[in-house]
């Protein structure tokens, strides 16, 4: 099997016509951000300001993108409106074409900047919002913001760009569920991503007390499903469930290398936000080295492309190319070794890492550990 | 509050701000970006709306289709239009004007 696959590697013009061609690019302009949830999607070692790349670099890197077939541009941080240049940038990746995409917290932006970034060409917006419960929305972000946010959002609505609420939810709000929904259709948003905590990073140091119980977990899918139909064609409602309850992985992005990158603040390219955290991997910097070559030719990227790096059980599975062998930054961090089948798989060896952070959920409230420099 | 839409023939359909229609040239391919997701168009979806303009209804956009594909009748022609509109207003994705 693994010669076939070896024999079809050689650089042959069908190969070249199956380059595989990425739909969109996170760009995390900054990780300065006046919130410090203790989920936060930034690595752990967080990026100083002094180590952003140039309003020139991210100009170039907007404009490689586009030549590489890239369709969707995502302005997000830390918080993206820290940046002096959103405007600038948001106005180039716009003029070559991309959808742009602004996600933000909403609490350091004005009517007269979401003008100028709806003049630029901005085509969406996402505002997170940490719960409806003000003081539990503050306590979680660690931040007193929450009257603000709603007020961006009342604003993105007038000032016409669309709009979609981010809420991730977790055991400490997702009793607030339906009042999420509700705030959503108030507050005339196109869309709400109910998004409950992933476990990497800042969030995995805080698992027990974000972790839902299954009663909880199955209770909101009920909820999400019976709004779905509701407010069909009004409010479109993503929904994604902690894998930890899963029987079989999330196809984490779409497949390591096949529809996403990631550029951080200093310049970074990585196949998702979280795989910093694969330690022994080395991460090109478009400082040194070109978004298409990176894409296309750079080791990390490579690394867990396709299916020829994986282990059994993964590796004869029918299911290979559908979720890609789940999460590499997951496997890693539950098991330690990268190539291992995603624990959250049924099929897993690993499958019992599992056992201990689930057994915890619901039993213990511990306090957060703040996301900080 | 947005609402639901059931698209009639003398309705004029268009996308909503969150949705653009372009060719994309490194997939050869008609596509629709809109938040966190991308429609790639068939040759059939593309030929529709490429005439959605949120100006002309959707009676006109059937004629000016039974003109260009004259093999395909109709009354078939308007069914596939109203359908596949149909199922990206069911999204959110098409807006009557």
């Amino acid at each position: 099997m693994s010669n076939i696959k070896s024999e079809k590697s050689f650089s042959t013009p069908e190969k070249k016509s199956k380059t595989l061609i990425p739909y969109a690019m996170l760009c995390e302009l900054t990780h300065r951000c006046p919130l410090s949830c203790p989920y936060c999607s930034n690595p752990v070692q967080l990026e100083m300001k002094s180590n952003e790349i140039s309003t020139d670099l991210w100009k170039k890197a907007l404009s490689d993108g586009v030549k590489i077939g890239i369709l969707q541009a995502h302005f997000s941080g830390g918080e993206p409106t820290a940046r002096k240049d959103l405007e600038d940038l948001v106005s180039h990746a716009s003029q070559i074409g991309l959808y742009t995409n602004l996600i933000t917290s909403g609490v350091l932006i004005n009517e007269e900047r979401l003008k100028k970034l709806y003049d630029s060409g901005l085509d969406h917006v996402q505002v997170s919002i940490q719960d409806t419960d003000e003081k539990n929305s503050e306590k979680i972000a660690g931040f007193k913001g929450h009257q603000k946010k709603i007020a961006t959002c009342k604003l993105i609505r007038k000032v016409g760009l669309p709009l979609t609420i981010n809420s991730v939810m977790h055991r400490q709000n997702l009793h607030n569920l339906k009042d999420m929904i509700k705030l959503a259709i108030d507050l005339n948003a196109e869309r709400l991503e109910v998004a409950q905590v992933q476990y990497y990073g800042w969030a995995l140091k805080n698992q027990t007390a974000f972790l839902p119980t299954k009663e909880q977990l199955d209770k909101a899918t009920i909820i999400v499903e019976e709004a779905r139909k509701t407010y069909k064609g009004i409010l479109a409602i993503d929904y994604v469930v902690p894998d930890y309850y899963a029987k079989k992985p999330k196809s984490c992005m779409g497949g390591w290398g096949r529809q996403f990158l990631n550029i951080t603040p200093a310049g970074k390219v990585l196949p998702c936000h979280a795989a910093e955290s694969l330690d022994f991997l080395n991460f090109d910097n478009l400082k040194e080295k070109s978004l298409a070559w990176i894409w296309e030719h750079s080791e990390s990227f490579n690394r867990f492309r396709g299916t020829s790096w994986m282990p059994e059980p993964c590796r004869s599975c029918d299911r290979r190319e559908v979720d890609w062998g789940g999460c590499r930054c997951q496997a890693f961090a539950l098991t330690g070794n990268a190539d291992a089948a995603d624990p959250t798989c049924e099929f897993s060896p690993y499958r019992k890492v599992l056992d201990e952070p689930l057994s915890k959920a619901g039993s213990e409230t511990p306090n957060f550990i703040y996301r900080k420099f | 509050m947005n609402k639901l839409i059931k698209l009639e023939p003398a309705d004029i359909p268009k996308l909503p701000r969150h949705a653009k229609l372009r060719y994309d040239e490194a997939r050869k391919k008609w596509i629709i970006n809109a938040p966190e997701r991308v429609f790639e168009l068939d040759e059939t979806a593309a030929e529709i709306m490429k005439l959605v303009d949120g100006v002309i209804s959707i009676n006109s956009i059937v004629d000016k289709l039974h003109q260009k594909f004259s093999a395909a009748s109709r009354d078939q022609i308007s069914k596939d239009v109203i359908s596949m509109l149909q199922s990206l207003a069911d999204k959110g994705f098409v807006l009557n004007e």
